[in-house]
């Protein structure tokens, strides 16, 4: 089992959800998150005085799944949130030792 | 008495009252969100205490009768209101000693009211999120006391108005300030660089990002205040005609264009024009045009608030090279506005404008320019000098300050256990950190003060 994780622009998230839902997954968990990357964030200006405000809004998502569906899964992802400009975010895969599903109790590959 | 000049006036008065909410709504934004209520609390404090102080002694010590020099009314004249009933009733007419011309002296009191409340809430925005309550409060009646109320006297008292001696700007100096220019404006602004230096900068100033947590509040505080300010210019003609219509003309156009003026500053320095430029525009073509609205025509208000537009988005930066935390630009907006509104009475104003003056670019000299000038200068240093006074003295005895890490964690929670917005709505209003559910929270409140819940 892995986890998906995918921090994308908030105003790509609709294109995400539709190709995740086009490549069967039925899940995940959404977060509105903060933080900057080599885009180093941008400037205000209130009343003449500049402010460099550091962090982006970004829409994080955490998807569970099969060893065999993160291939397909993260490709969909890049290929929904891209938009080829600096601030396109990042996706990563990290392994998952054990899922246990609340309601029933259900472990494992039958609890993803 | 005249009906319809009664009906505006007291509609005025209404619009004015309904500035101060707009003016807490216009700082409330501009601060950050752990401190708005802060903010906002502080023009309804002004609100509540000045209403009664004006009633008790306030009106009094403004409008009664000159003790000597045109420096002050009688304090015990018109203490409690007491005289300025409709002595013989109102169906058989009023008592002309309750009469201020053609409105009942109460109408005229409740109007004079809400300029004394606003000027003291105005003060607030240079001392931003880190003033404790009770002191503000304090300062509040003191300063109303021993600052406001004379001046008011000495600027809006005319002889045989509303006592038979008034105040030595209105009569003796003759300078012009229609609404409020040097009374109001030009004192709370220099009053508000008084306790801002005397208050110190906040913790993180020039370092930490503060910027405005809600410009949407902004722009309804400045539309409020734009829409209040019609009672304010226009009601202070004291009838319903022709000066009113004039004044609320020049008080439109005025206002337009500052913010036009602000704009254009904005965009050529910054590169983008602002809707907190637009707002600080139009706040500082209002402050212009105040004391200048009767005297100058439609053409010469448009170049006065031009002028305000651009002099205030100049001004609102010397605060960082003066290292003085004017946090919301009182001094920038409405001293600088103040000045240049009274002053640009001296240059602009027209003979055929109501106030019946020229100045110096229509043909009448300096002689109203020094007049302007006096009297600008005579509030800025009174305000100025005593305002240092009265905040030194609260620091050095009670404290005004509120503490280091107080102001770290939000003077809305710790002045007034209460924070302006709930974060954690999902988790229905408490926080999970704290291990308490919200009933449990109140249960134990109400066993601590011996109260069945």
């Amino acid at each position: 089992m892995k986890i998906v994780t995918a921090v994308i622009k908030p105003h790509k998230w609709e294109d995400v959800r539709a190709a995740l839902e086009a490549a069967g997954i039925t899940g995940m968990t959404v977060s509105e998150v903060s933080g900057y990357g080599r885009q180093k964030g941008h400037t205000e200006v209130y009343r003449g005085a500049e402010y460099d405000v550091a962090l982006v809004p970004k829409v994080r998502l955490e998807i569970v799944l099969d060893d065999a569906e993160v291939e397909s899964v993260t490709e969909a992802i890049v290929a929904a949130a891209a938009t080829g400009r600096i601030g396109d975010g990042k996706v990563w895969v990290a392994p998952i030792e054990s899922v246990v599903r609340v309601r029933t109790g259900d472990r494992d590959e039958s609890a993803v | 008495m005249d009906t319809g000049d009664t009906a505006w006036v007291l509609a005025s008065a209404a619009l004015v009252l309904l500035m101060t909410p707009g003016l807490a709504l216009f700082y409330g934004g501009m601060v950050r969100a752990k401190t708005v209520l802060n903010m906002m609390m502080m023009s309804f404090g002004a609100l509540a205490l000045i209403s009664v102080l004006w009633v008790l002694y306030g009106y009094s010590m403004a409008f009664g009768n000159d003790v000597g020099g045109g420096l002050l009314g009688s304090p015990t004249e018109f203490f409690g209101l007491k005289g300025l009933m409709g002595t013989e009733g109102i169906d058989k007419g009023f008592a002309a000693s309750s009469l201020v011309f053609t409105i009942p002296s109460m109408a005229f009191v409740a109007f004079q009211a809400v300029f004394a409340i606003i000027t003291v809430a105005l003060i607030s925005g240079a001392i931003a999120d880190r003033a404790r309550f009770g002191p503000w409060m304090l300062f509040s009646g003191i300063w109303a006391t021993i600052v406001y109320f004379p001046v008011a006297h000495w600027v809006f008292a005319f002889d045989g108005a509303e006592s038979a001696k008034g105040g030595w700007v209105a009569n003796k100096l003759l300078a012009i300030d229609f609404a409020g220019g040097t009374a109001v404006h030009i004192n709370a602004g220099a009053a508000g660089l008084a306790l801002a230096i005397v208050l110190g900068r906040r913790v993180g100033w020039q370092k930490d990002p503060m910027r405005p947590h809600n410009l949407p509040l902004v722009m309804l505080g400045a539309g409020l205040l734009w829409f209040g300010w019609f009672g304010f210019n226009a009601g202070s003609a004291l009838s319903a005609n022709g000066q009113a219509s004039e004044v609320w003309v020049t008080t439109m156009v005025a206002t337009g264009a500052a913010a036009l003026g602000w704009l254009v500053v904005e965009r050529f320095r910054d590169g983008h024009a602002t809707s907190l430029g637009a707002a600080s525009g139009v706040v500082a073509g209002l402050v212009a045009i105040t004391p200048s609205c009767s005297s100058v025509t439609p053409l010469g208000a448009i170049a006065v608030g031009a002028l305000a537009g651009v002099l205030c988005a100049l001004a609102v930066g010397l605060k960082y090279k003066m290292n003085v935390d004017d946090s919301l630009d009182v001094v920038g907006v409405h001293l600088v506005g103040g000045i240049w509104g009274t002053i640009a009475v001296g240059f602009f104003a027209s003979s055929s404008a109501t106030a019946g003056v020229d100045g110096l670019f229509y043909g009448g000299g300096v002689d109203q320019l020094w007049r302007q000038a006096v009297g600008a200068g005579a509030v800025l240093v009174y305000s100025f000098v005593l305002t240092l006074i009265i905040g030194y003295a609260i620091s050095k005895t009670i404290g005004f300050r509120i503490e280091e890490e107080d102001e770290i964690e939000g003077i809305d929670f710790t002045e007034h256990s209460e924070t302006a917005y709930d974060f954690v709505s999902r988790t229905g209003g408490s926080s999970l950190l704290s291990g308490s559910t919200p009933s449990a929270t109140i249960q134990a409140d109400a066993e601590a003060r011996g109260v069945n819940a």
